[in-house]
């Protein structure tokens, strides 16, 4: 079932700025969803306008079985914003800030809930504390409560890992898989692309105000996914022999390892007959190991791809 | 839901709570100012110069004194109560939030005329001090006090929304409201002024709201009370006005 549907989504900012150019996407209800995209490219445009902070110049969103425009109401309601910048009330105090943010949303006091939220983010402790006093990462974990205050269905993390330490990145995954496990609908971006790969359900690269694939993400990796063969050779080439030319090969760490890479999906991989070959050769390896790629491979191989285009 | 009210009551609450953590600015000071005018027009200079309209000269520049404040404070706590949420960056949750524009400006501009309004009984508790007082028509006085909290909060809270800085934020109370203020009326009365001047003074719209305050208090003033009323009514309406095409284009808030 879908719980957000957009469709025909533009955005051109006063300047000329064409941050999106004609976005459709469909999010399903309690998948974890990962945008993926260089600077610039139009990501938290997308979020902003979703969320309701930028106008569309064009389109339609409808979170919710809401109309974002028409029935603004319902749909925010629905919706959590952890934006990227650490913009907080400096002379607050951390449960102030909570309180309010839950009230703003249109909620009677819960404190209870307030309390078991700042608590899951270790921030109980400094409930009185003023968020001036904080660090970076705790005014990040105030954010998340801020925006998790209201019980949002739908939540939208905009590069929430941006300059946070280990142990807090660690927290937030733990939090986000609760949140799935009741439901929520989570909408990422990040630039920390093996988060996506670990987290999400699907994958949406956006470039230049374009969507320009959306994938499940193991699909999406088996398919575009490469495989590398690296061997570790006994004694260093110099350089690579002719009679190996047929083979996609690089020469790595001064010569002492060969690189392979292939297509897994593939007939003929071509690594027995460059086994073979090698054999043949009377190069010796003595250790060799293969390598499913990366998102992050695929994606810059996308984007690489897409700047020769253009 | 048509109505969020938890919202309202939460943005009006942060409001009032910053001007409690900032009591000494939010009030002390402008009592201080307050009775140091007392200080210098109404004694130092006052003993010199002839009752105005039959009232003492240090009474009749209460009316003047308490709008004066009015008028500055109802502008710095709107424009400053939303243009600092737009400096910061915070703004994002108000337009994130599901509330309408007339919610924002209901709890913000509420906020700061409460707080203006308040201000303006205690500058008058501080001035009963010094002067002998007489309030003729308190109904009406309470009413006039009122709504210009109101309006001069609204005006207040168009220029934080236009506002791009700092400057331009202090740029039209200094430049525009406290000349016309203090042209306006608030330490004579215009009838005081040679003719073509007089004249020219009545070009001024804060004259009006003067004058009426002044004749909730005297039972007289610069023109007609009903005048005033009209006067002080359509800038209320006119600043309304304002505040919803803005909310409604998103103008400055969102792009």
């Amino acid at each position: 079932m879908p719980v957000i549907e957009i469709q025909g989504l533009t955005k051109t900012y006063k300047s000329g700025l064409q941050a999106l150019k004609r976005v459709d996407l469909t999010i399903e209800k309690g998948e974890i969803f990962a945008l993926l995209g260089p600077n610039g490219a139009g990501k938290t445009t997308l979020i902003s306008i979703v969320c309701g902070i930028v106008n569309a110049t064009t389109g339609t969103v409808v979170a919710d079985g809401h109309d974002i425009r028409k029935d603004f109401r319902a749909a925010r309601t629905k919706i959590g914003l952890v934006p990227q910048e650490l913009t907080t009330d400096a002379f607050e105090t951390i449960l102030a800030t909570v309180t309010f943010s839950r009230g703003l949303f249109g909620k009677p006091g819960n404190p209870a809930l307030i309390e078991q939220i700042l608590k899951d983010l270790s921030l109980w402790d400094k409930r009185d504390s003023k968020i001036m006093t904080l660090s970076g990462g705790m005014k990040r974990r105030v954010m998340i409560a801020k925006a998790l205050s209201h019980e949002p269905d739908i939540l939208f993390l905009d590069e929430p890992t941006a300059g946070v330490d280990v142990e807090l990145r660690r927290d937030m995954w733990a939090m986000v898989r609760k949140l799935r496990e009741r439901g929520v609908t989570i909408i990422l971006t990040t630039h920390y692309i093996e988060e996506a790969e670990e987290m999400a359900d699907r994958v949406g690269v956006i470039l230049k105000g374009e969507l320009i694939l959306v994938e499940e993400k193991t699909a999406l990796m088996k398919k575009l996914g490469k495989k590398t063969l690296t061997l570790n050779l006994i004694e260093p080439l110099a350089a690579l022999p002719a009679e190996l030319s047929d083979w996609d090969l690089t020469l790595k760490a001064d010569g002492g390892e060969l690189e392979y890479s292939f297509d897994a999906q593939a007939d003929d991989t071509g690594v027995p007959s460059l086994i073979r070959a090698l054999e043949r050769l009377n190069i010796g390896f003595k250790d060799l190991n293969t390598r499913q790629s990366s998102l992050e491979d695929i994606f810059v191989s996308l984007v690489h791809r897409d700047g020769e285009a253009a | 839901m048509n109505f969020n009210g938890h919202g309202v009551w939460a943005i009006y609450r942060f409001e009032m709570a910053r001007a409690l953590r900032t009591l000494w600015q939010s009030v002390v000071t402008p009592v201080i100012t307050t009775a140091l005018y007392f200080v210098v027009f109404g004694s130092a200079i006052g003993g010199r110069m002839q009752a105005v309209d039959g009232v003492a000269y240090g009474a009749f520049i209460v009316p003047g004194l308490i709008m004066l404040s009015l008028f500055t404070q109802s502008i710095f706590n709107a424009s400053f109560g939303i243009y600092f949420p737009k400096f910061t960056g915070t703004i994002y949750e108000i337009l994130s939030a599901p509330v309408s524009s007339l919610e924002v400006v209901l709890a913000y501009v509420g906020a700061a005329a409460t707080k203006s309004a308040v201000l303006g009984l205690i500058i008058l508790a501080t001035a009963a001090f010094f002067v002998p007082l007489q309030v003729l028509h308190p109904v009406m006085m309470l009413a006039m006090l009122v709504l210009i909290s109101v309006t001069f909060s609204l005006f207040g809270f168009i220029i934080g929304i236009w506002a791009g800085s700092f400057e331009q934020l202090n740029f039209i109370p200094m430049l525009i409201v406290t000349p016309l203020t203090f042209l306006g009326g608030s330490f004579y009365s215009i009838d005081m002024l040679p003719e073509g001047w007089r004249t020219v003074a009545l070009f001024n719209p804060v004259v009006y709201l003067i004058s009426g305050f002044r004749w909730t208090f005297y039972g007289a003033g610069d023109v007609a009370i009903g005048i005033s009323v009209a006067a002080t009514l359509g800038f209320f309406a006119l600043c309304l006005a304002v505040v919803m095409w803005m909310f409604k284009t998103g103008y400055r808030l969102k792009a």
